[in-house]
């Protein structure tokens, strides 16, 4: 099956059109990157976390194999099942054959962007079984029947209007209401009966520690609190990457975790779940789905220590501008430009050009990882293999050329000087040229610095 | 069809299959790093945890409270019909003990717990299935009441993490503030899914 490229920038094109939309979507993700930053500098050592958190994960990651292992025993001494899944399809298999053996209709499920990845939704509303996501972004998310498009704030490039239109048509609200605690007490009125009803309940896991069989999920809402201890049966649907050794290193992990993705010290809930409570059934699912196959590359694996806290996501000025969506994938802005082309480079081969290199991402990563340096290595394998479209590889082809010559590049600036001096807006602003959609160019500069420096500097002293 | 006997098998095979690919492609062996123990200043643990815990929209109630618990209940949740306790120095109107099915905490308006510790730098408070009984009782309640210990609070997640109920317990749970979201809009609304309000009341 042939899959075809997601046109990033035709994409952002259809949110950068809804004016109020972007402005806030960017205002909204800069504020959680600039809470973000107080929160850090608010402790000591959060280097030395920063630090501590990669060498851990890398550590890890290394010796993986033994972690899952020693994981498994620990779980399964504690009274939980543990199953394991190639690939998407196995997962959503296991799940499933859970769920029909309880017997049961309704699922309760907290949020879990690798349930997103594997696509669970469709393949058990397909077989009758109703998935109830009961997180407040993702539910808005599921009842418009759209993906989230941020991993730790789903409808975060939907206003509050849009919110009331989305409660109106599926939950009954008052439309003309848009008053957002009015909104959020309609979908905690709504979600409650399904707790109490729900044979069993989901989550997935941001921590899974080795030395326990604990796992370990971070919620606000208590969402995965109330998934979990209603129900009779609690699934776990774990990335086999998120394992950690020991119970002493969540210390770590937890501190830099709500702190990098919204600016708080903790979040509301810090669940460890070790064992089924007493009379109920715990099920693990360990998931590989292309990420042992990534363990093997040796300029992607770092991607894996990702603890999916989302500010690089924020801190990207083209994420912040083009909204989640744009991307096409599960994981969206520099993770998503990462990770995404290891599970299909065609179809994902235009993201890592959804990026300014500016190396924000890498710098606010609270598990180091470089992410830009990620970013040109993709470009230059999608280069290499030929899957750059032709206009865009004409240009740098051009570029490499004009950038290689001093002479060329002066006569060029010049050139575009005077172009941007003289030539009617029609001219820059047409659709043949991508650096005039959606922006501005610059006010061309009456000396270059070249000619300032000749004339003031060049003469020898 | 298959049978339960090939089901198993074929899970077998995914297992061996998963892990040695993984062994496979493990990059080159990098070493784990030591704990370092982050030194803090001593004293003011109970401010900070007081502090912290407003910054998370918990309410840290103030010393007046020796006196008698039934008393500040009534006064803090006047409109509170269902108070279903935990502790022994708080009757209420349900004994959690005496609670069959977690559904049946639907009703709860304040559910009332003793914590194990609490944590200064962010004001959270460590409860496991010990405390609650039931689990969802910390979830299902409309408002929770929590009793802390203030010999009990470590200065940071490092400390709270070496607790030995990380290593027996089912279930245990650092709950800071109550349930919240800012899901719509950045607007943050306290009782999202679980309790509206969190209280705490320092009682050795």
């Amino acid at each position: 099956m042939k899959t075809s490229r997601v046109d990033h920038a035709e994409a952002s094109s259809r949110f950068i059109a809804a004016k109020d939309h972007v402005t806030f979507h960017d205002r909204r993700l800069w504020d959680l990157r600039t809470k973000r930053d107080r929160a850090g500098a608010e402790v000591e050592e959060w280097e030395d976390l920063r630090t501590l958190a990669s060498a851990i994960k890398e550590h890890t990651l290394t010796h993986l194999a033994d972690y899952l292992e020693e994981f498994e025993r620990n779980a399964q001494r504690n009274g939980a099942h543990v199953h394991w899944a190639r690939d998407a399809t196995e997962h959503n298999q296991i799940v499933h054959e859970i769920l029909r053996a309880h017997g049961a209709r309704t699922l309760v499920k907290s949020k879990s962007m690798l349930t997103d990845e594997c696509e669970l939704g469709p393949f058990l509303g397909r077989r009758g079984i109703e998935i109830v996501e009961t997180d407040l972004g993702e539910r808005i998310q599921q009842l418009d029947e759209e993906p989230p498009s941020h991993i730790v704030v789903p409808a975060v490039h939907k206003l509050r209007r849009d919110v009331a239109q989305v409660f109106a048509r599926t939950i009954g609200t008052d439309p003309t209401n848009t008053d957002v605690p009015y909104l959020a007490e309609q979908q905690r009125r709504d979600t409650r009966p399904y707790y109490l009803k729900a044979e069993a309940g989901m989550t997935g896991a941001n921590f899974a520690i080795a030395e326990t069989g604990t796992v370990v999920v971070c919620t606000n809402e208590g969402n995965a609190d109330l998934s979990v201890h209603v129900p009779g049966v609690h699934i776990v649907s774990v990335g086999i990457e998120k394992i950690i050794p020991r119970i002493e290193h969540l210390g770590v992990f937890v501190r830099l975790l709500s702190r990098s993705a919204l600016g708080s010290p903790i979040t509301q809930m810090t669940s460890h779940f070790r064992a089924p409570r007493e009379g109920a059934e715990m099920h693990i699912v360990l998931v590989d789905n292309g990420r042992s196959e990534r363990l093997g590359m040796s300029d992607f694996w770092y991607s894996l220590k990702c603890i999916r806290c989302g500010a690089c996501l924020n801190t990207c000025p083209v994420y912040r501008r083009s909204g989640g969506l744009s991307y096409g994938a599960t994981y969206s802005g520099p993770i998503g430009v990462i990770v995404d082309p290891t599970f299909n480079l065609r179809k994902y081969s235009a993201l890592p050009f959804a990026s300014t290199l500016n190396g924000s991402c890498s710098s606010v990563c609270p598990v180091k990882i470089n992410i830009h340096e990620q970013i040109y290595r993709w470009r230059q394998i999608i280069n290499e293999r030929n899957q750059l479209p032709i206009v865009k590889k004409e240009a740098m082809r051009m570029a490499g050329k004009v950038l290689a010559s001093p002479a060329l590049y002066r006569s060029a600036v010049k050139a575009a000087r005077a172009g941007l001096e003289y030539l009617p807006r029609t001219v820059i602003y047409n659709p043949l040229n991508a650096w005039g959609r959606q922006r501005e160019v610059p006010r061309a500069v009456k000396t270059t610095f070249r000619e300032w420096y000749l004339k003031n500097r060049g003469k020898k002293s | 069809m298959k049978g339960p006997a090939s089901v198993t098998a074929a899970a077998a095979d995914t297992r061996a299959e998963v892990l040695a690919r993984i062994r496979a492609n493990q990059p080159v062996p990098m070493p784990l790093p030591d704990m370092p123990v982050f030194e803090r200043g001593s004293g003011a643990a109970l401010e900070a945890f007081a502090a912290n815990l407003a910054r998370m929209g918990g309410v840290f109630a103030d010393a007046d409270v020796t006196g008698d618990l039934g008393a500040f209940i009534a006064r803090t949740y006047p409109d509170a019909v269902v108070v279903c306790s935990a502790v022994s120095e708080v009757d209420g109107t349900r004994r959690v003990e005496d609670v069959r099915a977690p559904s049946q905490l639907d009703d709860v308006d304040v559910g009332v717990v003793r914590a194990l510790l609490g944590v200064a730098e962010t004001g959270s408070v460590l409860l496991t299935e010990a405390q609650l009984k039931v689990n969802a009782l910390g979830f299902l309640s409309q408002h929770l009441l929590v009793l802390l210990d203030p010999a009990a609070i470590v200065p940071d997640l490092h400390h709270a993490y070496r607790h030995p109920a990380f290593f027996t317990s089912r279930y245990a749970v650092f709950l800071t503030g109550p349930s919240a979201t800012a899901d719509i809009e950045g607007v943050l609304v306290h009782g999202a899914q679980g309790v509206r309000s969190l209280t705490v009341v320092a009682r050795a």
